[in-house]
């Protein structure tokens, strides 16, 4: 291993500055401009990883997103990112990365063993290992997992915040290669509103990497030139570093910005976000996403050492680095050549170009022959092997194309580097994800931009060009035509000059045959992130998978973090030959977002933990329940006080204390929560006929009602008591949690069935602090509190309401009890619910006025058979299954009534409410419970219903229930069963829901 | 993410938007004059329609109010929107 990989001179490195990092725990430098990749091959590291299945040792591949090999885990404890491509992470000073799949030792790799036994381990081996035996799966699970494992999950919370942001613009340009940067520069011009997008680092794609020229200039320079002017436009906005992820419905499309991932973790500012998603409307759609080259699939082409011929370019003239001392080019095209011209240029024996076609082009060959490089034409590589440190000899045969078999052995040759080029495949990923089927196009060899079913174009190499003239030319087109669309009257820009070079075409050659001796053993490797071979999806097919979308999850094709990029489209051309089809036949699988990862915390942004990603709503008087130590129940939105203990307290004993209180004298509730809707118009009362079951005709000023409210299915969605304010004027209360819907749902009723009806909503939850004064001292208290109103039954009867002063303060009373006491409801502006309920407090010191929970209001409730929405019901409960036919108007329409009709709804033996009590009144049942005719049933047992409250009363002296009950109110007296989680089996004799108070004298008095 | 424009605002994302199901469901005016089979066909029965499908959106976190989208459901392109009330066309009938 040497450091004497670093060219002296090219390459966008800046040498003038070192960068200390670390890989797998051993000091490395590099300089700015340097991926962590660039820098380790400078120093002659070849070994990067270990594959997945097989555990053969493995070399970086590429030099972009299609790396499938050099798999990374950057950083430490919470800043750890697993699965990063060493190909895309750049160099900062400290980073330190560790591959991720080389347990324990990326030297001395126990799971190597695996490639002694790949003959038990063919494709479909985790499929049939999951599929068969159970106890199998249970014997490899530890060691393949183990042994398998992609990265780390980071155990630590990331202490980095992430963000997004939404955009619109008349044109969203995908990639700054050279198509994409004349097409942005084109739009801009027009006046449109443009966003260019860019993966790497620095605009310019391919140039970043050519020897070649752009109007005079060097094509770096050309690239500055080009973003210069972009610059200048305020309605352009160019991202670097953002990774254009996903296209979705509508032109929508999701950038991925990498804002922080290239800074110390000194260097940056902690207020920033480290990445950041973009949420993108775009009026037209122009990707210039570029192609990936494909390697070839010969027995060997996994070995450390063979490259990509472009990412062999790309190290050598971008990083200045060469990948090794002496290199071979394998192509079955003329872009193959460039790698041989370029290793040639940094000094590299280039031992010979081998050409699968005996036609190549006459520009490239004569490039090729001036180097002095010996090219092959007609020959391939059929075969790899390796030393200890990888790639050292590859084994040149000639081949025939129509029988499709090696002719005869032309012996070895000793390289370190093998630069393959099977092609250029466009990257149509998000054509694809936009809903567009890309077709296959025999002269390119590849998949192609098919009709475009979104507003989005394709130019350059990802449409099939790969001409640089002709990129620029399609570049500015796609530009003119997509502004046009938007409006625009684009000037245009001057197609620059470039080299033009002919081109002979690409003979596809997707499997390279093998010698007849070691057909059977060769390891040609299709994908190489998931070590599948030409034969396992021979294999597959032979098993009889056909579909290209059953063979990749047969295979494991294309199921790496790199999605096949390198790999699906030689996979299916290979089964594509062994059904007899073309590869357009097969097509390809589908593309899905996201085209590289994208981590959680970029997608979660800000919607992290309770503060932020759900609203917390608490009341005006919430401040005076956390001094007075209440633990709170979250119902909804809403943190509700649940009780109030006191120092030694249980639950148990906070919320007996709080319901005798109530009961024997006066108790407190912070009734806030209630949803709470302005209902006004003259149609009011006839709204209020059609939605709620009962009549609302006669309800005169002053007075309240309490309503059930059904679903055009019949069944109970929610309840409330509603004021009559004035003729035209109500208030509906809601519950807690239902009303947002209740809202939603009157509205949808308003707007889409009665836009007849003059009736008008408003949301006033907010506005009002409600307390319920409950028990027989409330009315005491409230005279005390200074109370303006008159407050006996006489002046101020049960279900009236009254507008006063308590104090100073304007309230609205109403004589309405969910308790089953005497009880006052007090409305105020929200600003003096505080006030008023400290009022309150201090008037009832003498009765020992006690504030009571969500808990305890439970309690008192279900003493008197009382339901709760939801908890009672369950969206299957009709009023009747409740008993309370008493609610249910027969004289009008109303949403759900023809529903209280059907067959199934006037059913005997429906599930009604009903009360329990245990033969042993301390035993409280589960709520949820099951309840069964018998103690001894044979299985499966029938079951009858469940407990839907229960409680310790400790006003009654014992355990109380209710529960819905098949045919239940029939059974009155019987005793039925609870049968328990934990086999216990509980007798209960079913009685009527109201526990207390049955004539609700105490209510009324 | 559908982009929908409301009749009241204009375009806006589908976040802001809940989805009402098919558009042009009439409530019958005598309910107790249906027999169960007719009932179920109002309250359970709707058409899942492959190609242009008349639905019911609410622009629930803007202007709250519900109108009608022709959308094909294949393409997932809007052909058109209008307020309830109105034909599709655009015409008050
Ligand atoms: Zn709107």
């Amino acid at each position: 291993m040497s450091g004497a990989r670093r060219l002296s001179r090219g390459g966008l490195i800046d040498r003038s500055q070192i960068i200390k990092f670390r890989f797998n725990g051993k000091a490395y430098t590099g300089h700015p401009g340097d991926t962590l990749a660039s820098a380790l091959l400078a120093q002659g590291v070849r070994l990067f990883g270990r594959s997945f299945k097989y555990h053969r040792p493995r070399g970086v591949v590429g030099a972009g997103a299609e790396e499938p090999n050099a798999l990374v885990q950057v950083g430490e404890a919470g800043y750890s990112t697993p699965n990063l491509r060493a190909t895309q992470v750049e160099l900062y000073d400290g980073l330190s990365a560790q591959t991720v799949n080389g347990w324990p030792s990326l030297k001395h790799d126990v799971g190597a063993i695996n490639s002694m036994f790949s003959r038990i381990l063919p494709a479909g081996f985790y499929y049939k290992t999951f599929m068969w035996p159970r106890s199998a799966w249970m014997r490899y699970e530890h060691f393949i997992r183990k042994a398998a494992g992609l990265g780390r999950t980071p155990e630590l919370p990331d202490p980095d915040i992430y963000d997004k942001r939404h955009i619109h613009c008349d044109i969203l340009v995908v990639g700054a290669g050279p198509s994409g940067l004349i097409a942005a520069l084109t739009a801009a011009r027009s006046g449109a509103r443009v966003v260019l997008a860019d993966e790497q680092t620095q605009f310019g794609g391919s140039l970043l990497c050519t020897s070649s020229t752009i109007g005079g200039l060097r094509a770096v320079d050309w690239v500055k030139k080009m973003v210069d002017e972009l610059r200048t436009f305020s309605e352009v906005k160019l991202l670097n570093r953002s990774t254009v992820t996903g296209y979705f419905d509508h032109n929508f499309l999701t950038i991925n910005e990498r804002r922080t991932h290239h800074l110390a973790s000194g260097d940056s500012d902690p207020r920033m976000s480290r990445e950041r998603l973009w949420r993108v409307r775009a009026g037209e759609v122009v990707l210039a996403t570029g192609a990936i080259e494909r390697p070839l699939v010969f027995d060997g082409n996994d070995l450390p050492g063979v490259m990509l011929s472009s990412a062999v370019t790309t190290y050598i003239r971008r990083y200045a680095v060469a990948p090794g001392k002496t290199g071979v080019v394998f192509t079955n095209n003329d872009s193959g050549y460039q790698a041989a011209i370029d290793m040639a240029w940094a000094g590299m024996e280039v031992i010979a170009i081998v050409d699968s076609r005996r036609s190549p082009g006459t520009s490239v060959v004569k490039e090729a022959e001036a180097l002095g490089i010996p090219i092959y034409k007609g020959h391939v590589i059929s075969s790899a092997r390796s030393g200890s440190e990888g790639l050292n000899r590859v084994e040149l045969s000639t081949w025939c194309r129509s029988t499709g078999e090696l002719t005869a052995h032309k012996g070895m040759i000793d390289c370190q580097v093998l630069a393959l080029s099977g092609g250029l495949s466009p990257v149509v990923h998000l054509h694809s994800q936009s809903g567009a089927k890309p077709v296959f196009d025999s002269h390119v060899a590849a998949f192609l931009p098919g009709a475009s079913v979104q507003k989005e174009r394709s130019v350059g190499a990802c449409n099939g060009t790969f001409d640089l003239g002709d990129c620029f030319r399609e570049g500015i087109q796609g530009a003119l035509a997509a502004a046009n669309v938007r409006g625009f009257s684009a000037i245009g820009v001057d197609i620059p000059a470039t080299d033009y070079k002919q081109h002979a075409p690409i003979e596809a050659l997707w499997e390279v045959p093998s010698n007849i001796l070691d057909g059977a053993r060769a390891k040609k490797f299709v994908d190489y992130q998931n070590d599948t071979t030409a034969s396992d999806i021979r294999l597959a097919a032979r098993e009889g998978y056909r579909s290209i979308e059953h063979v990749k999850r047969y295979t494991a094709l294309g199921f790496g973090t790199d999605q096949g990029k390198l790999g699906n489209i030689n996979g299916l051309a290979i089964l594509a030959k062994t059904l007899n089809k073309e590869p357009g036949d097969v097509g390809t699988t589908t593309f899905r977002p996201n085209y590289t990862p994208v981590t959680f915390g970029a997608i979660a942004g800000r919607n992290l933990g309770s503060e932020l990603f759900d609203p917390v709503r608490k009341t005006a008087i919430h401040p005076w329940h956390v001094k007075r130590g209440a633990l709170f129940e979250n119902v909804g939105q809403w943190k509700r006080p649940w009780y109030y203990p006191r120092p030694g307290e249980s639950m148990l004993d906070a919320v007996n204390r709080e319901c005798l209180a109530t009961r024997a004298s006066v108790g407190v509730l912070d009734a806030s929560t209630l949803g709470k809707i302005d209902i006004q118009g003259p149609d009011t009362a006839e709204f209020l006929n059609r939605i709620y079951t009962n009549g609302w005709t006669n309800l005169l000023p002053g007075r309240c009602r309490y309503g059930f409210m059904l679903g055009e299915d019949g069944m109970v969605m929610d309840d409330g008591v509603t004021t009559c304010i004035a003729s035209n004027h109500y208030l509906m209360t809601t519950t807690t949690g239902g009303a947002a819907a209740v809202m939603g749902w009157m509205e949808r009723w308003l707007q889409t069935e009665w836009p007849d009806l003059k009736v008008y909503l408003t949301s006033v939850t907010d506005h009002w602090s409600v307390m319920s004064v409950a028990g027989p001292q409330s009315r005491a208290v409230l005279e005390a509190a200074g109370c303006d109103v008159e407050l006996d039954s006489q002046s101020f009867p049960f279900m009236s309401v009254r507008e006063g002063k308590i104090g100073d303060i304007s309230s609205r009373i109403s004589r309405i009890s969910f308790s089953g006491e005497l009880a006052f409801e007090i409305s105020v502006d929200a600003n003096y619910g505080m006030a008023l309920w400290q009022t309150v407090m201090d008037a009832g010191r003498a009765y020992d006025i006690t504030p009571y929970g969500t808990e305890a209001m439970h309690v008192l409730r279900a003493e008197k058979g009382y339901v709760i929405v939801g908890q009672d019901t369950d969206g299957s409960v009709t009023p009747n299954d409740l008993g309370m036919d008493w609610i249910v108007s027969k004289n009008k329409d109303f949403i759900g009534k023809r529903s209280l009709f059907r067959a199934d709804t006037i059913r005997p033996n429906r599930k009604q409410l009903v009360g329990l009590l245990t033969d042993d009144p301390k035993t409280v049942l589960p709520e949820g419970a099951q309840l069964v005719n018998s103690p001894q049933n044979s299985r499966p047992v029938p079951m009858i219903g469940h407990v839907s409250s229960s409680y310790y009363s400790a006003s009654i002296g014992r355990s109380i229930a209710l529960a819905l009950v098949k045919g239940g109110r029939a059974r009155m007296g019987s005793t039925i069963f609870a049968q328990l989680m934990d086999d216990h089996i509980v007798p209960a004799v079913v009685v009527d829901p109201v526990f207390y108070d049955p004539e609700n004298e105490r209510t009324k008095s | 993410m559908l982009e929908i424009e409301c009749p009241w605002c204009g375009p806006r994302d589908q976040d802001e938007f809940s989805y009402g199901g098919e558009a042009h469901i009439v409530r019958p005016l005598s309910p107790e004059n249906l027999n169960d089979r007719e009932w179920g066909d109002y309250l359970f029965f709707r058409d899942n329609k492959k190609g242009q499908h008349a639905e019911q959106w609410c622009h629930a976190a803007g202007c709250r109010r519900w109108f009608n989208v022709i959308r094909d459901t294949v393409s997932y392109r809007i052909v058109s929107v209008y307020r309830s009330g109105d034909s599709s066309s655009g015409e008050s009938p």
